[in-house]
């Protein structure tokens, strides 16, 4: 039994939010709210494989929307991390100041 | 009736997912980024993934957010960037770009129809055997591997974040010489 909710709208949803959070990357110029936006991207990536997941009756998409967010639950531990050790050295969270590799 | 439940939640998820860009306070993002999180863990239970659901509760709105938080208490809500107007070039042309973006991922949602063998996660099985223990059964058989990297990867991301939260090395020997 297939609910009243077609895929298409789900994939389009998704679609539309992870544009949102692609838009905002380039936008922003605040690390933490373009870290906060490749989260939006990333939520917009698993709801389609949850999507795809519902309609094919399938526990794979399942089980890669759990692997993301191991991944991505990682990846905000260590971007925020060196963003506070980024912050030592320039007083800012503007990515326009991070322009040196070294110190 | 699930369909008019759907548009509101989505107008709401878009609504939350534009308030963390155009908010000028961090912390106003990091609570839009909440509610777009909490919309997104709702979509889960509705595609009937309340495992994922609640795992998108606890690790997104409970630790990621908290974090985001945490970081932006720490290190001051005014640092970074000072918006005054949205309306420049770049932002123009940013939303163009997007808009590109979208008009191709939307077409090919339309373009390619859905196709693919169908699993054993069917309604059927889901109410004889449950939810966390179909995935679960997965997740242990075909999918170890990939789990037991999942734990290897979180290992190496508190050794690192902790390595990354040290003291700097130059102030520990300049202390000791003195």
């Amino acid at each position: 039994m297939i609910d009243q909710v077609p895929l298409s709208h789900y994939l389009l949803l998704s679609a539309i939010l992870f544009t949102i959070g692609a838009g905002g990357v380039l936008i922003r110029r605040n690390v933490i709210v373009i870290l906060m936006c490749v989260e939006i991207m990333m939520n917009a990536v698993n709801l389609t494989f949850v999507a795809f997941s519902r309609y094919l009756d399938s526990a794979t998409g399942q089980i890669f929307v759990f692997m993301i967010m191991v991944v991505a639950a990682v990846e905000v531990a260590i971007g925020l991390a060196l963003l506070v050790e980024l912050n030592r050295h320039k007083e800012s969270t503007n990515i326009d100041e991070f322009n040196s590799l070294k110190g | 009736m699930q369909l008019i439940f759907f548009y509101i939640l989505a107008v709401v998820a878009v609504i939350s997912a534009l308030g963390v860009i155009f908010n000028r306070n961090l912390v106003h993002s990091a609570l839009a980024l909440l509610v777009n999180f909490c919309t997104v863990a709702i979509f889960y239970f509705m595609l009937n993934a309340q495992f994922l659901g609640v795992v998108q509760i606890l690790v997104y709105a409970g630790a990621v957010i908290v974090l985001f938080l945490f970081v932006v208490m720490l290190l001051g809500a005014d640092l970074g960037e000072q918006v005054t107007n949205w309306v420049t070039p770049q932002t123009l042309l940013a939303v163009g770009l997007s808009m590109i973006l979208l008009t191709v991922v939307g077409s090919s949602v339309f373009e390619y129809p859905v196709q693919g063998a169908h699993g054993d996660l069917t309604m059927v099985a889901v109410q004889q055997y449950g939810q966390v223990q179909l995935i679960g059964a997965a997740l242990f058989t075909d999918y170890l591997l990939s789990f037991e990297l999942a734990g290897v990867l979180l290992l190496v991301g508190i050794v690192g974040v902790i390595w990354l939260g040290r003291l700097v090395p130059q102030k520990v020997k300049e202390t000791k010489q003195v």
